[in-house]
């Protein structure tokens, strides 16, 4: 099988304010909307771990939920190996979830407390693989809980949520993720709750299951250290938008736009030597309802340009130097306005 | 001669639940210095968010059980609750994870403020505290129109700003953030620890940081403490404890946490998992995970005592003498 497995073509998702004929009677047809993705594209390839990173309101959550099917987009397509999402029949949608599955951050919230472990992760294949028999079911429980490092599979198989630790709970929604043997887990900050100790051991997991089961995985965080630990590729998100995307080091390495750059001198780093070199973006992020005429990130650009970055739309395009496949949405960076930008030939891009 | 401000001796704090007592905080030992900025770092249930509401006796659920407050040469725990509400705002203020909680939703941010500032200082009339509290929103980032508004027409990183206003209304000596940067953004959390340091120098504050964020301590904190378990295992200069942590929990803590601005291969791993406090394990509490554990951990407590001046470690790799000493420095 070739071609990538996830396509995302010019993806919006407005959530308007109010809903119905009074609304737009109102509005005259206008109704304001929150903006929470706004032109996104981008393929994600068989295999790899596809990074999905911004801060709150950058539309990163509301783009896995599109992946997914969870929600259907205001405009643009979402393909998942060659079949357009919205072109399926309800039943057909179904069968495809078995393929595709998600993995969110709170494992308390994700799994029902009334429910045996044995019984959670059985639930999908209950569902999806209706033709096993009860011994087929219980060994392939059991094949998920030894997977996902919970041995003897015995030992969890009756137990509750809350009679386990929090790093063990992430542990069972994964291997419930993992039973129907999806190609893509949509990963939702799924690291995010646990103690800092035990994150590595799930990421650890995380990867070893990629190998395992050949998965392709999409990791949405806004944690840029977690997501340097696992990513292939990354796409950094800002008010509904991309504005940087490429391979993982080539990125990290030579952040193009303004945003990436301050966003990874942010980072909090655990070493007390460190300074960070960037100034922080201006004043805060904007509401997505009103977005910022031109560039969004323009007000709180540290080098936007009047009449050019206050008015016209940026684009996603290769970087004059580089690979071509790392891509920036800056007018004076990767557009047309390259001779504006008050850095240029002080700093390497 | 360090100038001490608060003074922390043998704190214990204990929650009574359905299945018995639980030691949330296990005599604990330090002293917070004046002017400093001091991280208090651990993963959740080490007792890090009881030992700063202890240190305001805000403790509702469980009870200080033993232990001395020495707060700027007076035992706190020999206050009455009258005297307590006095110093709580007034000398020790308070800094909360998530403002939401912490703002009245039906009060405005002005209100807030010249509320605090009154109920403290009666002698201060509504106009006089309007106009400090304009001062110092202001000079926290925030315009003054603002400050007719709701909180929730604010955004994090703002609500959070209002609260370090609230502490600084009253002068405080103290102030204690507890997860002050966990629900903020990034940047807006890199923003809010600038002004924190800024904040410090001008108003010479001394601030009590509890995170779980190792890289926030990095950042701003003078010296670091870390906590296990209830009890206080490592203590030093930042540069210190980072450079050489003496501590096997602080070394594999270290280890464990991504480091964005390096080239890092595997990330250590922590077997196990932080004990029970019901049944906590027989001498040191992290002697079940310990790497370096030698038969004397499982039957003994270690002192919290210095490895080299300024440097303290709860470590039978450094001790000579089973625990009760309390030296905290």
């Amino acid at each position: 099988m070739t071609g990538p497995l996830v396509e995302v073509s010019s993806l919006k998702k407005w959530f308007p304010l109010q809903t119905g004929f009074m609304a737009s009677l109102l509005h005259r047809g206008e109704i304001p909307s929150v903006r929470a993705v706004d032109d996104v594209s981008f393929a994600i390839r068989r295999g790899e771990v596809f990074g999905l990173a911004g801060e709150s309101g950058s539309g990163k959550s509301t783009v896995g939920r599109l992946i997914l099917g969870l929600l259907d987009p205001t405009a643009g397509t979402v393909t998942f190996d060659g079949q357009d999402l919205s072109t399926l029949q309800p039943e057909e949608m179904r069968r495809l979830r078995s393929r595709m599955q998600v993995v969110f951050q709170d494992p308390l919230a994700s799994l029902n407390p009334r429910m045996t472990i044995g019984q959670a992760i059985g639930h999908p294949a209950e569902i999806h693989m209706p033709n096993l028999t009860p011994a087929q079911q219980r060994a392939t429980i059991f094949e998920m809980l030894d997977a996902v490092g919970m041995s003897p599979p015995e030992q969890f198989y009756a137990k509750y949520p809350h009679q386990i630790s929090g790093g063990q709970r992430q542990r069972i929604v994964i291997a419930r993720a993992l039973v129907t043997k999806p190609d893509l887990i949509v990963a939702d900050e799924p690291v995010a709750m646990a103690d800092v100790s035990v994150r590595a051991l799930l990421l650890d997991l995380m990867m070893e299951l990629k190998q395992e089961f050949n998965l392709t995985y999409v990791f949405i965080t806004h944690d840029l250290a977690t997501a340097k630990y696992v990513c292939d590729r990354i796409a950094v998100m800002y008010l509904g938008k991309i504005v940087e995307m490429g391979d993982l080091n080539d990125v990290f390495e030579s952040p193009t736009h303004p945003y990436t750059r301050a966003l990874l001198d942010a980072v909090p780093v655990p070493d007390p030597r460190h300074r960070r070199t960037e100034p922080m973006p201006r004043g805060e992020i904007p509401s997505a309802i009103n977005p910022p005429s031109g560039c969004r990130f323009h007000p709180r650009c540290p080098i936007a340009q009047s009449g050019v970055c206050d008015v016209l739309d940026p684009r996603l395009e290769p970087l004059p130097v580089g690979s071509a496949e790392h891509l920036a949405s800056c007018h004076l960076r990767t557009g047309d306005y390259l001779e504006l930008d008050p850095e240029r030939g002080l700093r390497p891009i | 001669m360090t100038d001490v401000l608060y003074s922390i001796r043998d704190l214990i704090v204990e929650y009574d639940t359905r299945a018995g007592p639980v030691r949330a905080v296990d005599r604990v030992n330090f002293d917070i210095r004046r002017g400093e900025i001091l991280g208090l770092v651990g993963e959740s249930g080490c007792g890090k968010s009881t030992l700063g509401k202890a240190l305001m006796r805000l403790v509702h659920t469980g009870k200080i059980i033993d232990g001395e407050l020495l707060f700027d040469g007076t035992n706190l725990m020999t206050l009455s609750e009258r005297q307590m509400r006095q110093v709580r705002g007034g000398r020790i203020g308070m800094v909360f994870q998530d403002p939401m909680t912490s703002l009245n939703p039906v009060q405005r941010i002005a209100d807030h403020l010249t509320e605090t500032i009154t109920t403290h200082e009666p002698g201060v009339s509504e106009r006089a505290a309007r106009e400090r509290s304009t001062t110092l929103i202001e000079r926290l980032g925030i315009r003054p129109e603002r400050l007719d508004e709701y909180p929730h027409q604010m955004s994090g990183g703002m609500r959070q700003r209002v609260m370090i206003a609230l502490a600084l209304a009253l002068h405080a000596d103290l102030v204690i953030a507890d997860e002050p940067t966990t629900s903020l953004d990034v940047i807006v959390e890199a923003k809010f620890l600038d002004l924190l340091k800024e904040l410090q120098q001008e108003f010479d504050l001394t601030i009590l940081l509890i995170t779980h964020n190792i890289g926030v301590v990095a950042e701003v904190a003078d010296r670091v403490a870390v906590m296990y378990a209830g009890r206080m295992m490592e203590l030093g200069e930042v540069n210190d404890v980072f450079a050489d942590p003496k501590h096997p929990y602080t070394q594999g803590l270290l280890r464990s946490v991504p480091n964005i601005s390096l080239d890092q291969g595997e990330l250590h791993k922590m077997e196990g998992a932080p004990p029970n406090l019901l049944h906590p394990p027989k001498g040191c509490p992290f002697n079940p995970r310990c790497p370096e554990v030698m038969e004397i951990c499982q039957m003994a407590d270690p002192g919290f005592d210095p490895v080299y001046e300024g440097h303290l470690a709860a470590c039978w790799l450094y001790q000579r003498t089973p625990s009760r000493s309390s030296t905290g420095v």
